[in-house]
């Protein structure tokens, strides 16, 4: 008789590594104590929690999704029940409607504008209160943002500035059109790993780590 | 330019890691580029190999033709302005593209100044051949580096040097003990501070890209390997027998470097690569890489 252990594995959240800010978001996840790792081959899927899906330019990671098969593979993992966090671009890619271009995952029932703000020069960085995230304020960097104009019955409004959505979520995905990987904020990320079962081994000592700074990312990326 | 804004700057070049950015001279190219998928464009009236030819004075491309690629595309938008030339840069500014890139492919304005950087909103990303010119530029306000490769010959030679030079010197400076820094900061006209944050990180605090020569896509995945954030490709995709081929198997083969299978999938039946210039056989007056110091 075979003794048959739980296996214990730990939860590991993946990070789309196609183009954009990838370390960003890993240094995150490490900073909560959160298992993340690199996804870009059909097989890095398999044992996923949570993917998030980072910010980089979306008419590229379009192209490599649909040119490597990984749209396929990335529905397939959510419906199996990984969920998943898109951040600016990301936002788009999961949105079911693009204005003015076709649908990328379509798994979000929302709209959503590419680039709503205009140039670089309109690249901005705010503050807000996410009530369901966080106590405090937490700070927001918008970089050549895209707006999500609407949302279907499903989806619950985080945060909502001026005339467009910034965050949102349903059961499954969540949405920001900011860069909380490009704050100190770790919040988001706490969020949405309870979002995928997981829960931080940092003790929650408030939203903000105090130690990161803007080249905190090129830790993962030394030369030497 | 106050702290925040440059700290957005540094950012978004940060979202363009792992990309490829394509130079294009007209509406149709943008799109071309854009739908290859392209993290940016660089608008520009000639490319690299077309300047090289032509010779005379090489300036701002005019403001009307960037104008439209701008509204062709909805990718960040570059363009080059001369190395020193600040009324360039300010009416690229007020243009509201997104990246200014102080070329040295256009003929400098200033022998003895770059622009100062630090008076504009708009970032800016600037060549280096060595760590002394790209922190140079940084402590100027560059909010991305690239190699200054030779551009318009499609021979990455040039890149190769300009890449290996900055890391050789990123390792000695990461192994050297604090007080010999001085020394090699004197000695390689660095500044000091940015030395010292250098030599902390181990690698230069902002992104550092590829460009200059970069023609295939093993090219691109070399410049990669060797640890560059991202790739430009001046005269190397429309100056080659299938444009929109071509740079939809560089844009892949810089996702996937690291994966010669995909690298080499990429690289199969793409047509003519641009023609070649070998370094040796260009007189030295004619060397790009040489402007700006």
């Amino acid at each position: 008789m075979s003794l048959h252990l739980v296996k214990d594995t730990p939860a590991v959240i993946g990070v789309l590594d196609l183009q954009g800010g990838v370390y960003e978001h890993l240094d995150h996840l490490e900073r909560l104590g959160i298992t993340g790792r690199r996804v870009k081959e059909e097989n890095d899927f398999n044992d996923l929690a949570g993917l998030i899906i980072p910010g980089g330019e979306s008419t590229c990671l379009k192209r490599l999704l649909s040119i490597f098969g990984l749209q396929e593979v990335i529905v397939r993992h959510y419906q199996r029940g990984m969920k998943i966090w898109g951040t600016c671009a990301g936002a788009i890619l999961l949105a079911k409607k693009i204005v003015n271009e076709e649908t990328c995952l379509g798994l979000m029932d929302m709209e959503i504008e590419r680039n709503g703000f205009g140039s670089q020069l309109d690249s901005f960085a705010a503050e807000a209160v996410m009530p369901q995230v966080a106590a405090e304020s937490i700070p927001l960097t918008f970089i050549r943002a895209p707006k999500i104009l609407r949302v279907g019955p499903d989806v619950r409004i985080l945060l909502r500035m001026d005339d467009y959505i910034a965050a949102a979520e349903d059961d499954n995905i969540l949405v920001t059109v900011f860069h909380p990987e490009l704050t100190g904020c770790l919040a988001l990320h706490r969020y949405f790993a309870q979002k995928c079962g997981i829960k931080s081994a940092v003790s929650a000592s408030g939203s903000i780590d105090p130690r990161w700074q803007t080249h905190s990312w090129t830790r993962l990326a030394r030369i030497v | 330019m106050d702290t925040k804004r440059h700290e957005l700057n540094i950012q978004l070049a940060q979202m363009l890691k792992g990309g490829v950015i394509m130079d294009v001279t007209n509406v149709e190219q943008a799109k071309i580029a854009e739908e290859a998928g392209a993290v940016a464009v660089m608008a520009l009236e000639r490319v690299p190999a077309d300047i090289r030819k032509d010779g005379g004075v090489a300036r701002m491309s005019d403001p009307a033709m960037i104008a439209e690629i701008k509204k062709a595309v909805s990718i960040p938008v570059m363009a080059k302005a001369r190395i020193g030339h600040f009324v360039e840069a300010q009416i690229l500014e007020a243009l509201k593209i997104d990246y200014i890139d102080e070329s040295e492919v256009l003929t400098p304005a200033d022998e003895e100044c770059h622009i100062d950087k630090t008076k504009f909103k708009i970032p800016f990303v600037c060549g280096a051949r060595n760590l002394g010119e790209a922190l140079r530029r940084i402590a100027e306000g560059a909010a991305m580096i690239r190699t200054k490769g030779e551009a318009g010959t499609g021979n990455v030679v040039e890149a190769v040097r300009h890449m290996r030079t900055m890391n050789r010197e990123i390792r000695q400076l990461a192994e050297m003990p604090k007080e010999e820094v001085t020394g090699f900061a004197k000695a390689n006209g660095l500044p000091y501070e940015l030395t010292l944050k250098v030599k902390e990180l181990g690698r230069l605090p902002v992104v550092n890209f590829a460009a200059g020569g970069i023609a295939t896509p093993a090219d691109a995945a070399m410049m990669m390997q060797l640890g560059c954030d991202g790739i430009f490709v001046g005269s190397g995709i429309f100056k080659s027998a299938d444009p929109a081929l071509r740079a939809k198997a560089i844009v892949k083969a810089t996702a996937y470097f690291n994966d010669p299978q995909k690298v080499l999938e990429a690289s199969m039946g793409l047509g003519e690569a641009m023609p070649g210039l070998e370094i040796g056989q260009i007189p030295p007056e004619q060397l790009l890489a040489g402007r700006g110091w």
